[in-house]
C-alpha cells in the first residue's frame, strides 16, 4: 500500500490511541445543559429563546447572525433556566443558554429510524447546502468553521477534489476513528452529498496508517460509491491540517494568505460529513458528537455520544472519575488542545476529545538556552523560523515578523514539541501573528 | 489530589529531545574514535582528553558562578563535548598545561564571553585549538606521536610527522588512514571510528546529512579536479577525504549546532564554504591543515546565511 504525506516538517508524537477499539456508547442526557451561542468561527448567534421557555430536543435556540454564523440547537428538552454570560473552553465569558433538562422529546420532523437512506439525488446542491445551514453545522476537527460557508463554492472558483479529514493526527482522539467504523454507510452518503454541494466528482478520504482497520473497511465500502476514494496517509503530525492534508492528497499546496479552494480543494471532517448525512436525510440539526475520554491513568476510557452542554464533569464521572494523580484536563488533543479551568465547562460542536493528563506531564520543563539546534525550523510544517519568530515577537519587531510570514503560523505547536531547551516559542510567536493580523486588518480599513 | 489543575497554552506534549540528550548523545557518537584512539595512543590520549574534559568542565563552572554570578548548567554536557572535541584537535604528546590553557581560552573567550551555551559565534573547542595553534606552533604540529609504538608513553612518545605534509604524502597505506594507524591528533586519525560515529547521529537525529556531506562531496571534488589536472603536485582525493581533520571537522566540528546555519540550504551553502576553503588551504596555504579555519570563517558567515537563506516556506512562491 502506497502512504502518501506532505513535504514539508512534521513531528511524530507518540500516537497513545488507547480507546481505538472502544465502540461509541450514549451518554447519560444530564440534568441541565449549558449551550453557549459562540460555538464557531464568526459571529455568535443571536439567541431567540427566553428564560421560562419549553424546548424540544432540535429545537432552534440561536440564530445565525450574518455569512460567518451559525445555528444553535437545543441538545435536550426542557425549560430554559437561565440566559447568561459562562465561561466557556477559551477560559472567556461567553452567552449561553442554561435548560433544565425534562423527558428526551425530540423535534416531530427530525426522522429517528436507524435505516441508512441514499436518495441524495432528491436534493439539489441549494437544497444540501440550506440544510447544512439549518442545522448548524460546524467543521466538527476543532476548528468549527461554519461549513456553509466552505460549501458555498464563491463564483469563479472550481471545486476539483472533496476531501474528508479522517486524518485524526491527535495523539489520544480516536472519535472519527470511531464515526469511521461506525458509521461508515452514513460518512461515505455524506461525502457524496458534499460532492453534489459544490458539483464535485472526486472525493478522498485521507486516512492516517495507524487505522488500518478504518482503511480498509472505507476502502471496501467505497467500491459502492463511484468517485471516492481512501487515500492512506503516513503517521505524521500535524497532517490533519488542512492545508497539509491537502498536500499530502492532490500535491497542491494553498498559497500563503489564500483558502482550500483557491486550489480547488474542499475539506470537511469525518465527522461532519456524517452530521451532513444526517442533516439533509434525517433532518436532524446538530445537537451531539462523538467526544472521546481519555488519558493514560483513566478508569475506563471510551468514545460518547456527547449532548452539546453536557459539562465534561459528567464525562468524566462516564470513565470512573477523575485520576488522582490529575494534573491537567485538556479539552481536545494533547498538540492543539486547550487546558480548561474548571470541569463545568460545557461540551461544544468542536470538542473532540477530554484528555486527562498526570501531574507529571502537566507541567512545562525548565526553560534553557536556545542551542540553535535548528529543530523548530526542521520541525514546522509551514517553513517559517519559529525561533526568530519568537525572537522578534519578543522584541515586538512587528515588520519583520510578517516579513518572516508569521501570519501563516497554523499553532500547530511542532516546534515546542520539537525544542529540546523547552523554550516557550509558540506563546511568543502567537502574540507576534496576533498582533501582525492587527497591524494588516487596521491597514486594510 | 489537589484542586489546582495547570493552565498553558498548547501544546501539552513534549519530544524526547533536551540538550543534555542531544549532547550526551554527540558524546557516544564519539565514543568509537576515543577507543581507537586509546588503541593507537593509549597513555597520552587518555591524559590529554582528560585533562581537557576536566578543565572545560571546571572553568565553565568558575566563570558562571563567580564572574557571571549565574547558576551553572555543567550538567548539560556542553562543556563535556567542548573539552573531548579539543582534546581531539591536540596530538597526545601536548603538554597538559597547554591544553589547560586552550580549555581555558575555548571555555572562557569562545564561549563564556558572548554569554554561555548558544551565544557564541564561533565553536568554542576551535577557538581553543587555533589559538593553541598559533601560540604553540612547534608543540602542536612538530611531532605526531607514531600510533601503537607510542602506547605506553606520554609526553616523551615516538614521533612522526603528520601525512598531511606532502613529504608524506602518498607513503601512507590508505588503509591505515581508514582505521587510524597514522599520526595526527589523537582524535582524527580513524576515519572509520568517525564515520560510525556520524551515522550514528544522523540515525539517531542529533544532526542532519547536509553539513557532512556538502562538505565532504566538495573536497571530493575540488580535489579530484585538482588531482586530475596534475597528479604529480596533488594529493589523491581520497587522502584528503580520510587524512587530516575533515572527518572529525565534517561530522563533529562543523555541525556544532550554536555556529551552523538553521535551514537545509543553509546547512548545504556553510558545507560547501567549508569544503572549499579547506581546499584552498590545504592546496595553496601554509597550513597543511585548513579544517579549523576554514569552520571558523563559515561560522563567522553563519548569522548572514541565516538573514538570507530561508528554509523553503509552505505555499510561498518566489516572486521577483
Amino acid at each position: 500500500m502506497e502512504f502518501k504525506t506532505f513535504t514539508i516538517g512534521g513531528v511524530h508524537p507518540a500516537d497513545k490511541k488507547i480507546t481505538a477499539g472502544v465502540a461509541i456508547k450514549p451518554l447519560a442526557i444530564p440534568a441541565t445543559v449549558t449551550i453557549p451561542c459562540a460555538q464557531h468561527i464568526g459571529a455568535p448567534a443571536e439567541i431567540i429563546v427566553q428564560k421560562g421557555d419549553k424546548v424540544k430536543v432540535g429545537q432552534l435556540i440561536a440564530k445565525a447572525n450574518g455569512f460567518v454564523s451559525a445555528n444553535i440547537h437545543s441538545s435536550v428538552s426542557g425549560t430554559v433556566k437561565m440566559i447568561g454570560p459562562v465561561a466557556d473552553v477559551s477560559g472567556y465569558t461567553k452567552q449561553a443558554v442554561t435548560i433544565q433538562v425534562e423527558g428526551d422529546e425530540w423535534e416531530e420532523t427530525i426522522d429517528r429510524s436507524p435505516e441508512i437512506k441514499h436518495n441524495i439525488d432528491d436534493f439539489k446542491p441549494e437544497d444540501i447546502i440550506n440544510k447544512v445551514h439549518d442545522a448548524g453545522i460546524v467543521g466538527m476537527g476543532g476548528a468549527t468553521f461554519p461549513t456553509k460557508v466552505k460549501l458555498s463554492v464563491p463564483l469563479g472558483k472550481k471545486a476539483e477534489a472533496v476531501i474528508i479529514n479522517a486524518v485524526e493526527c491527535e495523539p489520544y482522539l480516536t472519535a472519527d476513528h470511531r464515526v469511521m467504523l461506525e458509521r461508515g454507510e452514513e460518512l461515505m452518503v455524506g461525502t457524496q452529498l458534499i460532492m453534489r454541494a459544490v458539483n464535485c466528482e472526486n472525493a478522498y478520504i485521507g486516512i492516517e496508517q495507524n487505522k488500518p482497520d478504518a482503511i480498509k473497511y472505507l476502502t471496501d465500502l467505497s467500491a459502492k460509491y463511484p468517485g471516492i476514494k481512501v487515500v492512506p496517509l503516513k503517521l505524521k503530525y500535524p497532517q490533519g491540517s488542512e492545508k497539509h492534508l491537502i498536500e499530502a492528497v492532490t500535491g497542491r499546496q494553498v498559497p500563503s494568505g489564500r483558502l482550500p479552494i483557491d486550489v480547488g480543494a474542499v475539506v470537511d471532517n469525518a465527522g461532519t460529513a456524517v452530521a451532513i448525512y444526517e442533516a439533509v436525510m434525517k433532518n436532524k440539526p446538530l445537537f451531539e458528537r462523538v467526544v472521546t475520554v481519555t488519558g493514560d491513568s483513566v478508569k475506563n476510557p471510551g468514545n460518547f455520544l456527547v449532548r452539546i452542554g453536557t459539562p465534561i464533569s459528567a464525562l468524566i464521572e462516564a470513565v470512573g472519575g477523575l485520576p488522582e494523580d490529575t494534573g491537567k484536563i485538556i479539552s481536545g488533543g494533547p498538540m492543539m488542545g486547550k487546558a480548561v479551568t474548571t470541569t463545568e465547562i460545557p461540551v461544544a460542536k468542536g470538542t473532540s476529545g477530554v484528555l486527562i493528563l498526570p501531574e507529571t506531564l502537566a507541567h512545562r520543563g525548565e526553560v534553557e538556552n536556545c542551542i540553535r539546534c535548528g529543530k523548530c525550523v526542521d520541525g514546522c510544517p509551514m517553513g517559517l523560523e519559529p525561533y526568530l519568530l519568537a525572537a522578534l515577537a519578543q522584541r515586538k519587531n512587528f515588520e519583520e515578523l510578517e516579513n518572516n510570514h508569521v501570519t501563516d503560523c497554523i499553532e500547530c505547536g511542532c516546534c515546542v514539541f520539537s525544542c529540546p531547551s523547552n523554550r516557550p516559542i509558540l506563546d511568543f510567536v502567537r502574540f507576534g501573528k496576533q498582533s501582525v493580523m492587527k497591524i494588516i486588518r487596521a491597514r486594510k480599513k | 489530589m489537589s484542586n489546582l489543575l495547570t493552565i498553558s497554552p498548547s501544546p501539552h506534549a513534549k519530544g524526547k529531545d533536551t540538550v543534555k540528550s542531544l549532547m550526551s548523545g554527540v558524546l557516544i557518537a564519539l565514543a568509537p574514535a576515543f577507543l581507537f584512539s586509546l588503541y593507537f595512543f593509549g597513555i597520552g590520549a587518555l591524559i590529554t582528553t582528560l585533562v581537557s574534559v576536566i578543565s572545560c568542565v571546571l572553568f565553565e563552572w568558575l566563570i558562571t558562578k563567580f564572574l557571571l554570578k549565574q547558576t551553572p548548567h555543567i550538567a548539560d554536557c556542553s562543556a563535556v563535548l567542548t573539552g573531548v572535541l579539543l582534546a581531539f584537535n591536540l596530538p597526545s604528546n601536548i603538554s597538559p598545561f597547554i591544553v589547560m590553557f586552550g580549555a581555558l581560552i575555548a571555555i572562557g573567550v569562545g564561549k563564556m564571553s558572548f554569554g554561555g551555551l548558544g551565544q557564541n559565534p564561533f565553536n568554542p573547542a576551535l577557538v581553543g585549538r587555533v589559538f593553541l595553534l598559533i601560540s604553540f606552533p612547534v608543540q602542536m604540529t612538530g611531532a605526531w606521536p607514531k600510533p601503537i609504538e607510542s602506547r605506553w608513553q606520554y609526553l616523551d612518545a615516538v614521533t612522526g610527522a603528520t601525512p598531511m605534509s606532502y613529504t608524506e604524502l602518498g607513503k601512507v597505506n590508505l588503509g591505515d588512514m581508514f582505521l587510524g594507524g597514522i599520526g595526527g591528533s589523537l582524535g582524527e586519525v580513524a576515519a572509520l571510528a568517525l564515520i560510525i560515529g556520524g551515522i550514528y547521529m544522523i540515525v539517531r537525529k542529533i544532526i542532519t546529512w547536509h553539513i557532512p556531506v556538502s562538505i565532504l562531496v566538495t573536497v571530493l571534488i575540488f580535489t579530484s579536479l585538482a588531482y586530475l589536472t596534475d597528479p604529480e603536485k596533488f594529493a589523491n582525493p581520497i587522502y584528503h577525504l580520510l587524512g587530516g581533520g575533515l572527518l572529525l571537522g565534517a561530522i563533529f566540528m562543523a555541525t556544532d549546532y550554536v555556529t551552523s546555519p538553521m535551514s537545509a540550504w543553509g546547512k548545504i551553502i556553510y558545507g560547501i564554504g567549508i569544503g572549499a576553503l579547506t581546499v584552498i588551504i590545504r592546496l595553496w596555504g601554509s597550513y597543511p591543515e585548513g579544517m579549523s579555519f576554514a569552520i571558523l570563517i563559515m561560522n563567522a558567515l553563519t548569522p548572514i546565511i541565516n538573514k538570507y537563506v530561508k528554509p523553503t516556506r509552505f505555499g510561498v512562491v518566489k516572486t521577483k
